[in-house]
């Protein structure tokens, strides 16, 4: 099971915990799902006097980790007020940074995020930093203390899966060491097992379950298809074999 | 001498819980803080589409169910209804969010261009197609609650913001019940007021967005209620900035004449909320309570006035939404 700063995870599954019908349903999800770790946001919750916190509550009660995150943060600024505000309220010093750079699409904003980062690991944070699938920044991150790398697989909500499947597998291939999320634009089961398969850590998601006609059964499936991703990683499949071009002269068609 | 009941409450669910408790011959008394309805009462905030087939899309049948009286019982209570339908639509690369609605919607029926101009011209200059949701209704809410609010004063019914309660309680205080119902929780809604020259729309419009849905329910005269954000947090007040620009951002591109819209009011509440989002009749030993009604006050609080009243006088279990906690 993944090892996010030291703290072994229970599932390889982490869901986001917004937009669902009802916290009822949410909880319904996770229970299903057995996912190990709840993204919440609170930028736009919190209001004044922790307006939301009986919504956090319900979230602290589902029993797993709980990763607080800077969703809705267009600067370093508000990211780094967002984390504090985050650490008092859940008392954890995890927390997933968003930076985003473009309003339409919610790309990750590079530069915002390395130098947020920064300055969050410099005061303590424990930081899964959100961001696209380029070498260089996930490089960066690291020099910038991030333990963990968390990679869109394509825009957050698009549901299109995974956009650039070479550079997943190459920042698989550059950082063997560094746990690796895939984190947004998941749609279905089969590109979760597809993220799995490249040997990869965890996913993590949102709309995929919370906007499905039956979120606690398409969590259901979505766990699942983890399993099986990661299983087959390990089990270190055969390579695809092209059949169209034959190795040994076809003498006779008997053995073809 | 008959039973007496008191009523917490003069919102939408106090308000419907007491015509139908006065209608079966009860002695009721509905006591508020303000002793009338007001903005003090979430449902001021509301929308006022009694649109079941629509909310069925995101919620449960039984609200759908008991969602499809609501319109009949209003009218028969005096309410003004306008019974025009819903249209839904959706912009140019959010089709997909279209085809899902209508692929988990009852009773709806595509319009293309041709069709959508005969009811709604205004969005046929915007739209190629949309959904048609016939049986759907709207009301104005403040209208509603204050021409209830006298009709029930008509008939007797004491209103006060000071009376002591007498008799079976019945709490019907939304959010400010909290004190007592540790399980319920504020939904934050924002909601503007415009009124526009230039556009004309018949019925409640929504538009579907994976980030900000928006509805627009025309309130005559040519106002319009732009509604709503639906945020985890129980503050009353404070609408932030963002959740404008949101509303009114996808307002203008559901019709780019909005832009020219007098701006009227900014309003903002919570919603009482079960952590089902599904209404509650909570019996206790003390009192009745009938809260957590959620984007559905005025969808759902005839059937819950109905079902608790049957509850009260005839000692009739609710079909649903109903918790014993004696």
């Amino acid at each position: 099971m993944p090892v996010f700063y030291g703290l072994e995870i229970t599932s390889r599954l982490m869901l986001g915990t917004a937009q669902y019908p009802s916290p009822a349903i949410l909880a319904e999800a996770f229970k299903r799902s057995k996912a190990g770790v709840a993204t919440v946001s609170v930028r736009r919750e919190a209001g004044h006097d922790r307006a939301g916190q009986d919504f956090w509550s319900l979230i602290q009660k589902l029993g797993v980790t709980v990763l607080p995150n800077t969703a809705g943060c267009h600067s370093v600024r508000e990211a780094i007020t967002t984390a504090q505000m985050a650490r008092e309220l859940f008392e954890t010093d995890w927390i997933k940074l968003e930076v985003i750079g473009h309003a339409d699409t919610l790309q990750p904003d590079p530069f915002a995020l390395v130098e947020a980062a920064k300055n969050l690991n410099q005061e303590g944070f424990k930081v899964f930093p959100y961001c696209t699938d380029d070498l260089v920044v996930c490089e960066k991150l690291l020099t910038a203390g991030c333990r963990v790398l968390m990679p869109w697989g394509a825009p957050i909500g698009s549901g299109l899966g995974l956009n650039n499947p070479y550079a997943l597998r190459s920042i698989r291939a550059h950082f063997p060491d560094v746990p690796l999320v895939v984190d947004a634009g998941l749609g279905l089961p089969s590109q979760a097992a597809q993220v799995m398969e490249m040997g990869y850590d965890a996913v993590l998601l949102n709309t995929a379950v919370a906007k499905a006609g039956d979120p606690a059964i398409m969590a259901e499936a979505f766990a699942k298809a983890v399993d099986a991703g990661a299983l087959a990683h390990k089990a270190d499949p055969m390579l695809p074999r092209d059949m169209a071009a034959p190795s040994t002269p076809i003498l006779g068609k008997a053995f073809l | 001498m008959k039973d007496t009941f008191t009523i917490l409450g003069s919102g939408v669910v106090g308000l419907s819980l007491a015509a139908e408790f006065h209608h079966r011959g009860a002695s009721v008394q509905v006591i508020d803080p303000n002793g009338a309805p007001g903005s003090h009462a979430c449902s001021w905030w509301a929308g006022g589409m009694l649109a079941p087939e629509c909310e069925g899309v995101i919620t449960e049948e039984a609200v759908v169910r008991h969602g499809r009286s609501a319109a009949d019982w209003w009218q028969s209570n005096g309410a003004d209804l306008s019974h025009k339908g819903t249209v839904v639509v959706a912009l140019g690369r959010d089709q997909d969010e279209l085809k899902t609605f209508a692929k988990r919607l009852n009773n709806a029926v595509w319009l293309d261009r041709n069709h959508l101009n005969k009811l709604e011209p205004h969005l046929a200059d915007h739209f190629d197609h949309a959904l048609y949701i016939k049986s759907e209704a709207h009301l104005n809410p403040r209208q509603t609650l204050s021409k209830l609010h006298k009709r029930l004063q008509r008939f007797g019914v004491a209103f006060s913001d000071k009376q002591k309660p007498s008799g079976q309680i019945i709490d019907c205080r939304g959010l400010a019940a909290c004190d007592h119902l540790k399980d319920l929780r504020g939904v934050k809604g924002e909601m503007v007021v415009v009124k526009s020259a230039e556009v004309i729309l018949n019925r409640p419009v929504r538009l579907l967005h994976p980030r900000f849905p928006l509805y627009i329910v025309p309130r005559g005269d040519g106002t319009f209620m732009l509604g709503a954000t639906q945020i985890e947090s129980s503050e009353r007040k404070r609408p932030t900035l963002r959740s404008v620009v949101e509303l009114l951002n996808a307002a203008y591109a559901l019709h780019s004449a909005f832009a020219e819209a007098e701006l009227l009011e900014v309003g903002v509440d919570a919603r009482p909320a079960f952590p089902n989002n599904l209404p509650c009749i909570r019996r206790t030993s003390k009192r009745i309570y009938v809260n957590g009604l959620f984007r559905h006050g005025f969808i759902l609080a005839p059937a819950l006035a109905r079902m608790t009243a049957d509850l009260v006088l005839e000692e009739k279990q609710p079909e649903d939404f109903y918790e014993d906690h004696r």
